[in-house]
C-alpha cells in the first residue's frame, strides 16, 4: 500500500473507533476496548505510512466530488508527514488511558458519546493535514472544531463545562470565519483552492497581507497565541483529562500547520511577517507562565502553559519567515526545526502531564492545587512520570524539551551575525530566559504542592494510585521524552525533508539540522547528565544509610505544626506574580483585621483572564445589551434559519447579475 | 590534554578555597584573625563523616535535590573555558546548555526543599526562584553582547582569546556587562547583598534557608555543590576582568587562579562593605542588572560585528 492509503486507513479507524461501542447496552468494556484497540492499529498503520520512504509515490490521491471549489485532493508531503506524528500516537495512547480513566462502568452517560467525538477529532486532524485544497481543508478543520465542542462538554450536566464549551464554540467559529475569508482571498489571487494552484500564482502584497493576516488570526486563535487563547483555559480545563491531552497536545498544533502551511504557500515574505510573529510568540512566552503559575487549579494552569510552548514554537517560526525574508537558510533551519521538534516536544510532554493531572483526580479527587501534598507516598508511579514531564516542560536538559529550545536559542544568536542585518531579532534571547525563569516557578509549584510535603486535606491522604492502563501511556511519553532529549539527531532526516519542503526556493541548498546545530552533542551531554546525577545519588543515599532517627521536619521549635501551615501553592508562586501584578490584575477578597481579637476572617483570591474575563465577556454584554432590537431575527427555530441561508443565497445570486 | 587534567582537577579541588578566601578577607576588613583559609575543606569533610537525620516527611527527592545539583554544577564547569583555553566540551550553543545546567540544579534543590514540608524552606524555594527569573534574562544579555563582540556561538570563544579585543574595541560595553555579570554572580550565589551566608537557620532568606533540613553528608553535597557554582560563575567574571594572554603555558594557570581568587577578594570587599538588601528591593537590583547588561548589548547594535 502507498503511504497516502495507509494513512487515510488510519484516519477511517480513528473516525470508526467509537461507532462499535454504540451498539453495546450497559456497563460491558468490549465497546470501549474495541475503540482503544482500533486506535492502536490505526496509529501502527499510520506510523508506517510517516515513516515508509517517500520514493516517488507522494503524488495525491484525488477524486471529483461535484462540489464547486476543486477536487477531493489529499496528499501526504514532508511537512504533513511531521505533523501527522502526534496525531496518529497521541489520540492512541489517550484512548489506553481513557480506558482507566473514563471506564463505561463509571460514566455510563456520556462515555459513549464521549468515544464517538474523541474518534472523530484525530480523524478529522488528519485530513486536515493531509487536504490539498482549501475545500477539503475547511471541512475537515470543522469536523475537527465541533467535535471537540462535543469533548470539552462531555460532562454537560456541570455548568462549568458547558460555559467553556460555548466560548470554545464562538472562538473557534471566529477562527474559521477568518480561515473563509484567507481562503477567499487566495481564490481571488490564485483562481482555485488547490494549493499547488495557489503557489504556484504569483501574489501581490496587498492579497498576501490580507491573506497572512487572516490566517494569522484564524489560525492564531486555535494555536492559543496570547491573545487569542480565550477558548483555551476553560476548555482544557474542563474536558476529560485524556480529551485536554489529545486538546493541548494535538489540537493546538493544527493551529500552527496552518501557519506553516500558510507561509510556505505565501510568496515573498516581508520581514514584518517574521517580526511580527516574534513579537506574538514573546508575548504568549512571558504572559502565558505568568498565569499559569498565578493559577490554583491543576489543569488551568497546564492549560496556560500551553500557551507559552504555542509561543516558542510561534517565535522559531518567526525566525524561519525572517530566514525566508532575508535569505538565510540557516534561520530558516534552526527556527522551523525548532519549532517542528517543539510541536512533537510538547505533544510528548504535556500530555504526560495531562495524564498525570487525570491521574491526580482520579486518585484524589480535585484539581486544587493546595488541597493536595504528599502524594508521592501514595502515588509514586505517577509522581516519578509526573516529574519527568516537569523536568522537561521546563526545557531542562537531559530531556526533550532542552533539545527544541537550544535550536530555538541557536537561530535567534544566529541573527547577530553580520549577514543579514537583523541583530533586534536576538533580543528574544532573555525573553526566552525569562520564559524559562517562570516555567521553573510553575512547574516547581505544581510538582511540589501536589506530590511533596504533607497531605493538606483528606482527600489528599488518601489518594490512591492509578491503575495500569493509566500508568502505561504515561510510561511511554516519559520514555519518549528521555529518548527525544538524548536522540534528538535521529529525527533530523524528517525535519529537514519538512524544512526543504516549506522553504521551497529553487537555487539555495537548505542545510541540514544537524549541521548548524549540536544536536550530535546531545547523547553525550545526556548520559553525563543521568550518570553523573545517579552515581552522586547512589553515593549519597549510601552515606546517608546510617540514618536511624526519622523525625518530624525541623518546625522551628514550634510543637504542634500541621500539614495546613505548609507553604501552598499560592503562596510559592504569590512573590514571582508580584512582580507581574500589572498583567494578572488578581482579584483578592481579604478580611481587614481590626484591633486585637479580630472575628473569623475568610480570605479569597483569584486570577481572572486577562483577555476573556476583562476584555471579551465584558464587552460581549454591553454588545447583547445594545443589539437587544436584534433578537427579533432569532426564533429559535431552525426552519426560519433555513430560511435565512437561502435568502443571503439569492441575494447574492441576484447581486452577481445586477453588478 | 594537560590543560584538560588540569581544569579538572581545579574544578574539583579548588571551589572550597575560595569560601575560605572570602571568609578570611571579610575578617581582615572587620580586623580579625578570621577562620583558616583550608576551614570549608575541614567542613565539608566533617559533614560527609557525620551521621544524619530525615525528616518523615521527606522522600527521594530530598537527596535527589544536592545529588543533582552538585552533578549539574559541575557539569557546566566542564564548559566553561578556564586559563584563557578552550573548554574540555564545547560547541556552538554550548552557553544554553550552561545556563539551563544551573537551572536543573536549581529546580531540584528547589523541590528538595519543598519536599520538607517546611513553611520556611517553602519561602525560600519561592524566592529562589523568583529571583532566578530576572538574574537569567540578565545573563543572557550579557552573553548576547559577548557573542556580538567575539567569533563563534560557544562560551570558549565568549571568554576566549577574543576578549582582550573586545576591551579594545568596545570598553563601555564591557564595563557594563562585566558590572551585570558580577551581580548575576552575587545573585546565583546568594551572596550578599541579595542574602548573607553568615545568617544561619530561619534568619536568612533564600539559599541557606532551603537546605535547612539537610544535615550531615547531603549538607556537606550542598554546600560542595554551592562552593563549585560560584567557582564557575566566578571564573567566567574572572576571565572578563583579566583578559590576559601570558603566551607562556607555565604562566597560564597561574594567572587564572590568581585572577579568581580576585574575584572572592572582591566579593568579600562587598560582603564586608554593604548590608543585605531589604528583601523586596532585591528584584530592583536585579533589573539593574538587566539594565546594565541589556544597555551593553544596545550599544554594541550600532556597530558592525
Amino acid at each position: 500500500m502507498r503511504p497516502i492509503e495507509l494513512i487515510l486507513v488510519a484516519a477511517a479507524l480513528q473516525a470508526c473507533s467509537g461507532l462499535p461501542g454504540l451498539l453495546g447496552t450497559g456497563p460491558s468494556r468490549w465497546g470501549e476496548r474495541t475503540a482503544a484497540a482500533m486506535f492502536a492499529l490505526a496509529a501502527a498503520l499510520g506510523m508506517l505510512g510517516v515513516l515508509l520512504p517517500a520514493d516517488g509515490t507522494d503524488t495525491p490521491l484525488s477524486a471529483s466530488w461535484g462540489l464547486p471549489g476543486g477536487d477531493l485532493a489529499v496528499a501526504i508531503d514532508p511537512v504533513s508527514r511531521a505533523f501527522l506524528l502526534p496525531v496518529l500516537l497521541i489520540p492512541a495512547l489517550g484512548a489506553v488511558y481513557g480506558l482507566g480513566y473514563w471506564r463505561q462502568a463509571d460514566h455510563p452517560t456520556n462515555g459513549r458519546k464521549l468515544r464517538v467525538f474523541y474518534g472523530l477529532m484525530p480523524a478529522a486532524m488528519t485530513v486536515v493535514v493531509l487536504a490539498q485544497n482549501g475545500i477539503v481543508f475547511l471541512m475537515a478543520w470543522e469536523v475537527m472544531a465541533i467535535a471537540g465542542f462535543f469533548l470539552v462538554s462531555t460532562e454537560d450536566d456541570q455548568r462549568a463545562s458547558r460555559e467553556a464549551a460555548w466560548v470554545y464554540f464562538i472562538a473557534a467559529h471566529l477562527g474559521t470565519l477568518c480561515l473563509f475569508g484567507m481562503f477567499a482571498v487566495l481564490h481571488s489571487a490564485a483562481g482555485s483552492f488547490d494549493f499547488d494552484a495557489i503557489a504556484a500564482s504569483r501574489m501581490a502584497p496587498p492579497l498576501t497581507t490580507a491573506a497572512f493576516l487572516l490566517g494569522l488570526m484564524g489560525f492564531g486563535i486555535k494555536a492559543g497565541l496570547m491573545p487569542l487563547h480565550v477558548w483555551l483555559p476553560g476548555a482544557h480545563a474542563n474536558a476529560p483529562s485524556h480529551v485536554s491531552a489529545v486538546l493541548s497536545g494535538v489540537m493546538l498544533k493544527m493551529g500552527i500547520y496552518g501557519l506553516v502551511r500558510m507561509t510556505s504557500l505565501l510568496p515573498a515574505p516581508p520581514t514584518w511577517w517574521g517580526g511580527a510573529l516574534l513579537a506574538l510568540g514573546a508575548v504568549s512566552a512571558i504572559l502565558g507562565l505568568v498565569f499559569a503559575m498565578a493559577q490554583h487549579d491543576l489543569k488551568r494552569l497546564l492549560a496556560y502553559s500551553s500557551i507559552e510552548n504555542v509561543g516558542v514554537i510561534t517565535i522559531g517560526l518567526g525566525l524561519a519567515l525572517l530566514g525566508r525574508s532575508t535569505g538565510n537558510p540557516a534561520w530558516a533551519v534552526l527556527g522551523l526545526g525548532g519549532a517542528i521538534l517543539h510541536v512533537w516536544n510538547h505533544s510528548l510532554f504535556k500530555p504526560l502531564l495531562f495524564f498525570g493531572a487525570g491521574s491526580i483526580l482520579h486518585g484524589a479527587g480535585t484539581r486544587q492545587i493546595d488541597h493536595l501534598g504528599g502524594l508521592s507516598r501514595r502515588m509514586p508511579r505517577t509522581a516519578g512520570l509526573f516529574l519527568v514531564g516537569c523536568v522537561a516542560i521546563c526545557a531542562l536538559p537531559p530531556l526533550n524539551g532542552f533539545a527544541s529550545e537550544l535550536l530555538i536559542y541557536l537561530g535567534l544568536l544566529g541573527t547577530l551575525d553580520g549577514q543579514g542585518g537583523l541583530p533586534s531579532a536576538a533580543a528574544v534571547v532573555p525573553v526566552l530566559a525569562l520564559a524559562g525563569g517562570l516555567a521553573a516557578v510553575a512547574f516547581a509549584k505544581l510538582f511540589g504542592t501536589a506530590f511533596l510535603g504533607e497531605p493538606r486535606t483528606e482527600t489528599a491522604r488518601h489518594a490512591h494510585e492509578s491503575p495500569l492502563a493509566m500508568i502505561l501511556p504515561m510510561s511511554v511519553l516519559a520514555a519518549l521524552c528521555v529518548a527525544v532529549g538524548a536522540f534528538a539527531a535521529v529525527l533530523a532526516p524528517l525535519l529537514d525533508r519538512a524544512i526543504a519542503g516549506w522553504w521551497s526556493a529553487v537555487g539555495t541548498q537548505v542545510p541540514s539540522v544537524v549541521e548548524v546545530s549540536p544536536l550530535r552533542w546531545l547523547p553525550l551531554t545526556s548520559a553525563a547528565i543521568f550518570l553523573v546525577s545517579g552515581v552522586a545519588i547512589v553515593a549519597l543515599r549510601r552515606a546517608m544509610r546510617t540514618t536511624a532517627i526519622r523525625p518530624g521536619t525541623w518546625d522551628c521549635g514550634y510543637a504542634e505544626p500541621s500539614p495546613r501551615m505548609q507553604y501552598t501553592g499560592s503562596s510559592f508562586s504569590q512573590f514571582a506574580g508580584s512582580l507581574f501584578s500589572w498583567a494578572l490584575l488578581p482579584r483578592v477578597d481579604a478580611p481587614r483585621i481590626r484591633g486585637l481579637f479580630p472575628p473569623t476572617g475568610r480570605f479569597r483570591s483569584e486570577v481572572p483572564d486577562a483577555v476573556l474575563d476583562r476584555m471579551v465577556l465584558p464587552s460581549a454584554r454591553l454588545a447583547t445589551h445594545f443589539l437587544r432590537w436584534a433578537r427579533v431575527l432569532q426564533r429559535g427555530k431552525i426552519q426560519i434559519y433555513m430560511l435565512y441561508v437561502l435568502l443571503t443565497v439569492l441575494a447574492l445570486f441576484v447581486s452577481t447579475f445586477v453588478l | 590534554m594537560i590543560d584538560t587534567a588540569v581544569q579538572v582537577v581545579l574544578l574539583l579541588v579548588m571551589p572550597p578555597l575560595l569560601l575560605g578566601v572570602i571568609t578570611k578577607t571579610k575578617a581582615a576588613i572587620a580586623g580579625r584573625v578570621g577562620a583558616p583559609l583550608l576551614q570549608p575543606y575541614h567542613d565539608i569533610i566533617k559533614l560527609l563523616r557525620k551521621g544524619s537525620v530525615l525528616s518523615r516527611t521527606t522522600t527521594w527527592v530530598f537527596l535527589a535535590g544536592p545529588a543533582v545539583t552538585c552533578a549539574a554544577v559541575l557539569l557546566a564547569g566542564l564548559l566553561v573555558p578556564m586559563g584563557g583555553q578552550p573548554a574540555p566540551i564545547r560547541f556552538a550553543g554550548d552557553l544554553i546548555l550552561f545556563a539551563y545546567l544551573l537551572a536543573l540544579g536549581r529546580f531540584f534543590t528547589t523541590i528538595a526543599a519543598l519536599d520538607t514540608g517546611s513553611s520556611f524552606e517553602g519561602m525560600g524555594a519561592a524566592r529562589e526562584v523568583t529571583f532566578a527569573c530576572l538574574a537569567e534574562p540578565a545573563l543572557f544579555f550579557g552573553l548576547l553582547a559577548l557573542a556580538r563582540l567575539t567569533e563563534g556561538l560557544s562560551l570558549s570563544a565568549f571568554f576566549g582569546p577574543g576578549v582582550a579585543s573586545a576591551w579594545v574595541d568596545a570598553a563601555p560595553s564591557m564595563v557594563l556587562v562585566l558590572a551585570g555579570l558580577f551581580i548575576v554572580l552575587l545573585a546565583e550565589n546568594s551572596r550578599i547583598p541579595f542574602d548573607d551566608p553568615n545568617t544561619h537557620l530561619e534568619l536568612t532568606m533564600i539559599h541557606e534557608v532551603m537546605v535547612l533540613d539537610h544535615g550531615g553528608p547531603a549538607l556537606g553535597t550542598v554546600l560542595y555543590g554551592a562552593a563549585v557554582k560560584l567557582f564557575v560563575l566566578s571564573s567566567l567574571v574572572a576571565r572578563l576582568a583579566v583578559p590576559m594572554e601570558t603566551g607562556q603555558p607555565l604562566l597560564r594557570w597561574p594567572v587564572f587562579i590568581a585572577s579568581v581568587l580576585m574575584v572572592a577578594v572582591v566579593i568579600g570587599l562587598v560582603e564586608s562593605t554593604m548590608a543585605r538588601l531589604r528583601l523586596l528591593h532585591v528584584p530592583n537590583l536585579l533589573v539593574g542588572a538587566c539594565l546594565l547588561t541589556g544597555f551593553g548589548f544596545i550599544l554594541l547594535l550600532g556597530s558592525p560585528r
